[in-house]
């Protein structure tokens, strides 16, 4: 009997600590259980995660590339499967497989401005990249987070990004959709916070995650300031099943999301964004 | 001039194949009448074969009628592919437990089973190199598949008898078979004669005519195999014209005619379930009442189902008619970009067994002839 | 010590308009300083001036009654505040409070009305940079309204 890879078995880990980021969403860090080797991972891929019993999703990775001991996923509570995983606790197991998807093109990025833009949830899938970037700052020009969330109770990883924004290695502009009187930031969609900063378009590369919807303004707030379409990257989300190319749910036009994607270039997916129920 | 590669088998000693399978371990599967129609089950010998029937095919018919002649293949292909054993419908792909709060997995073993395919049509082996580009020909590789394919013996047939549905010439993709079979048979039968060229392309199937009963090929014989191809060619069911057909259909996503067969289609899936090339599932985990085991298993899907592409509270593709788009599209213009081929084969059956008679070949048609793009709402 | 002209010349908003127009522009307007907490107007008050923010920021709110005052936008350095002047029967539409201290611009609007409509090719100007500015909310108010919608109807 050969030896063979079965891709959709799922590798055992623990959950090493837990933490709840909002009502709603919380992060694991993971380590391997025993005997089983770390799954690597590059900023903007994804691994899925098995609640027993229940089934996978797709959750991408949050945590420091540069610690490839243990992965950190950040989870909103949106289904059974996430519930089932938010109900684990720690050195409880979990399965994972990956990682999965194209990678946020940090290579590509060097030299360049970097403007990050996160919208809710899409910091989370941000954050690797952010690290790498504020890892070794001379390798880019000037960098800026824009983070955009619905409501005060919804912004994540706040202490983060406030010494992030001590630090001065990078410029960071928190917009809320609304507030209410404890709030002292900006209140307005994250896309006006575009044009409150200054571009260098023919140096800048961007880096997009959030809601479609967000995610296909921003891109045109860019491109209105210049900034090329083929520079400017989105993290695509779809209905995955197997995360292998092989059960077709992911499809995006042309596109497996799982393995073409998650992130793409707006420009290849700017034609495919306007055609309604693709 | 002698041809060892090529000789002439009689009728009377094509069960002499079945012999020489199953001395060499190898389960026979085939064409086969059950419940009205030809399907793909384990066949023990040429009398199991549908002698004798032929298929009555059109848009969103199907009927096996007797012919006048003891045929072997007489007939088109039916409602199952080939894919039903190298990509079952339902397989357990690992079973789970939890123990104390260890997971462990353990995977299915995969079954050693040696398949011989006997009487593949061409489009059914261009189908099956297509399928082997999406489960063995990329980054990740389906076990299963691997397996059986490897071990697998292929029987190819040349038509004689198109089918009502057939436009395999259309998509160049037959009927005769030019390659991905180990043998193949052309069956020569009027009233003089019953007897089948058999064609061996590789060292195996080279082995398995060497054991045959059989004499060389006269020129005569020859050319009644050149005419019987030919003869299935001319009588093509449908036509597909497939010039521009991916740019034709990636430039026209709001095109009206969306609306109309949409209008039609109940998304009910057949087309997607008879399709040969079709390779969408779906896994689903199933516990017992401790819910201390776990399983989980991989079965077909189609991208005809609400739930398909189901993201965040809602479907991507809610209305039949992103539905429909999207399997089409894709079988026939996207498949191009992920496999650098057609993902359709002209076997017509999508066409056959739609309860609607929605035809595949007439929808390109009339997208290609008003090459407008449709109204937006 | 600047005058308003120079002033209002360097506000993105007027960025250049011709001289002559800024004077007649000038001839309506006063410098304003904000403190932190204060009351720029409130909903339902008569709507008789506009702003341009030279510093600071400004929270504009609306009141929920179940939820309170809702901060729905902030105006910052640089940006206009206040449509409401433009049109009968010039009343405001929310609440303008300050949140950061700052100073600014204030242009009296029934002044600049009767200014505008004698001049129309300057008016015409005028409008068509507040439009600008307008198109601008109300697509960033429109993407506030689908997030919030997807976010309550989000399973």
């Amino acid at each position: 009997m050969t030896e063979y890879q079965e891709p959709m078995a799922p590798v055992p880990y623990r959950i090493f600590r837990r933490k709840q980021e909002t009502n709603d969403v919380f992060t694991f860090e993971l380590v391997p259980s025993k005997g089983t080797e770390t799954i690597g991972f590059a900023p903007g891929q994804f691994n899925m995660l098995y609640a027993f019993g229940l089934g996978e999703v797709p959750i991408s990775v949050s945590g420091d590339p540069e610690d490839q001991g243990k992965l950190v996923h950040t989870i909103r509570v949106v289904g059974a499967v996430t519930k089932g995983l938010a109900a684990l606790k720690r050195d409880e197991s979990i399965g994972v497989r990956g990682p999965f998807g194209s990678d946020w093109p940090l290579k590509q990025a060097v030299g360049h401005d970097v403007i990050v833009v996160a919208g809710g949830l899409g910091l989370a899938p941000l954050r690797p990249a952010l690290y790498a970037l504020l890892s070794h700052p001379e390798r880019y020009g000037k960098l800026t987070l824009l983070y955009g969330a619905r409501t005060e109770e919804d912004l994540l990883f706040t202490k983060e990004w406030g010494k992030w924004k001590n630090s001065g290695k990078i410029a960071v502009e928190v917009s809320l959709g609304q507030a209410s009187r404890k709030w002292r930031g900006t209140v307005g969609h994250v896309t006006a916070l575009l044009p409150r900063i200054s571009i260098q378009p023919e140096k800048t590369i961007a880096f997009v995650c959030g809601p479609e919807t967000m995610m296909r303004f921003v891109a045109i707030e860019l491109e209105k300031r210049g900034v090329n379409r083929d520079r400017i990257f989105i993290s695509m989300e779809r209905n995955m099943k197997c995360a292998v190319g092989f059960c077709g749910h992911c499809q995006f036009g042309p596109h497996f999301v799982c393995a073409d994607g998650p992130i793409f270039p707006y420009g290849r997916m700017e034609p495919l964004l306007r055609i309604r129920e693709l | 001039m002698e041809n060892d590669n090529r000789r002439v088998v009689s009728r009377l000693n094509i069960g002499e194949i079945w012999q020489w399978l199953k001395a060499e371990g190898y389960q026979v599967v085939g064409p086969t009448i059950r419940d009205g129609a030809i399907v793909y089950d384990e066949i023990d010998g040429p009398d199991e074969l549908p002698v004798g029937w032929t298929d009555e095919q059109n848009g969103g018919k199907y009927q096996l009628k007797k012919r006048p002649d003891a045929a072997l293949f007489g007939y088109a292909v039916g409602p199952h592919s080939w894919k039903k054993f190298l990509f079952p419908s339902r397989r357990r792909l690992w079973k789970g437990t939890r123990d104390e709060n260890q997971l462990t997995i353990e995977t299915e073993t995969i079954p050693d089973t040696k398949y011989a395919f006997f009487g593949v049509r061409s489009c059914e082996l261009h189908a099956i190199a297509i399928q082997d580009k999406v489960f063995i020909g990329g980054k990740h590789v389906d076990p299963y598949y691997k397996s059986h394919r490897e071990q697998l013996f292929i029987i190819g047939v040349n038509c004689h008898t198109a089918g009502g549905t057939c436009f395999c010439v259309s998509m160049n993709t037959g009927p005769r078979c030019s390659s991905g079979y180990d043998l193949v048979l052309t069956e020569i039968i009027d009233q003089d004669r019953h007897e089948f060229v058999v064609d061996s392309a590789t060292d195996t199937g080279k082995r398995l005519l060497n054991s045959l009963t059989s004499h060389a090929i006269s020129p005569d014989v020859d050319s009644a195999e050149k005419t019987s191809v030919e003869k299935a060619a001319k009588n093509m069911g449908r036509e597909l014209p497939t010039e521009g057909l991916k740019e034709l259909l990636a430039n026209n996503y709001e095109h009206p005619r969306w609306k109309e067969v949409a209008s039609r289609c109940m998304t009910c899936a057949n087309c997607t379930m008879v399709c040969p090339t079709c390779f969408c599932s779906s896994v689903e985990d199933t516990t017992d009442l401790t819910g201390d085991h776990t399983e989980r298993w991989r079965q077909w899907d189609s991208c005809f189902t609400m739930d398909f592409s189901y993201l965040h509270g809602g479907s991507v593709r809610q209305s039949p008619l992103s539905r429909y788009r999207q399997w089409m599209t894709h079988k026939l213009s996207t498949w191009q970009d992920q496999f650098g081929t057609s993902g359709c084969v002209g076997c017509g059956r999508c066409v056959t067994w739609c309860p609607v008679a929605i035809d595949i070949t007439e929808e390109v048609k009339a997208i290609r002839a008003s090459q407008e793009v449709g109204t937006h709402d | 010590m600047e005058t308003l002209e120079g002033l209002l010349a360097r506000h993105p908003f007027f960025e250049d308009l011709p001289e002559p127009d800024l004077k007649l522009i000038a001839g309506c307007g006063r410098n304003v300083a904000f403190r932190e907490g204060q009351t720029v107007f409130r909903e339902g008050e008569a709507a008789n001036e506009f702003y341009l923010l030279r510093e600071g920021v400004i929270r504009i709110e609306i009141n929920s009654p179940r939820l309170g005052p809702i901060t729905i936008q902030t105006v910052h350095a640089g940006e206009v505040l206040g449509w409401s002047w433009l049109f009968p029967p010039y009343r405001w539409h929310f609440d303008a409070h300050v949140m950061e201290a700052g100073r600014g611009t204030c242009l009296n609007g029934k002044c600049l009305r009767e200014k505008l409509e004698r001049d129309p090719q300057l008016g015409f100007a005028l409008m068509k940079r507040f439009n600008g500015i307008l198109l601008q909310r109300l697509q960033s108010t429109r993407l506030q309204l689908i997030e919030a919608y997807e976010g309550a109807t989000e399973k």
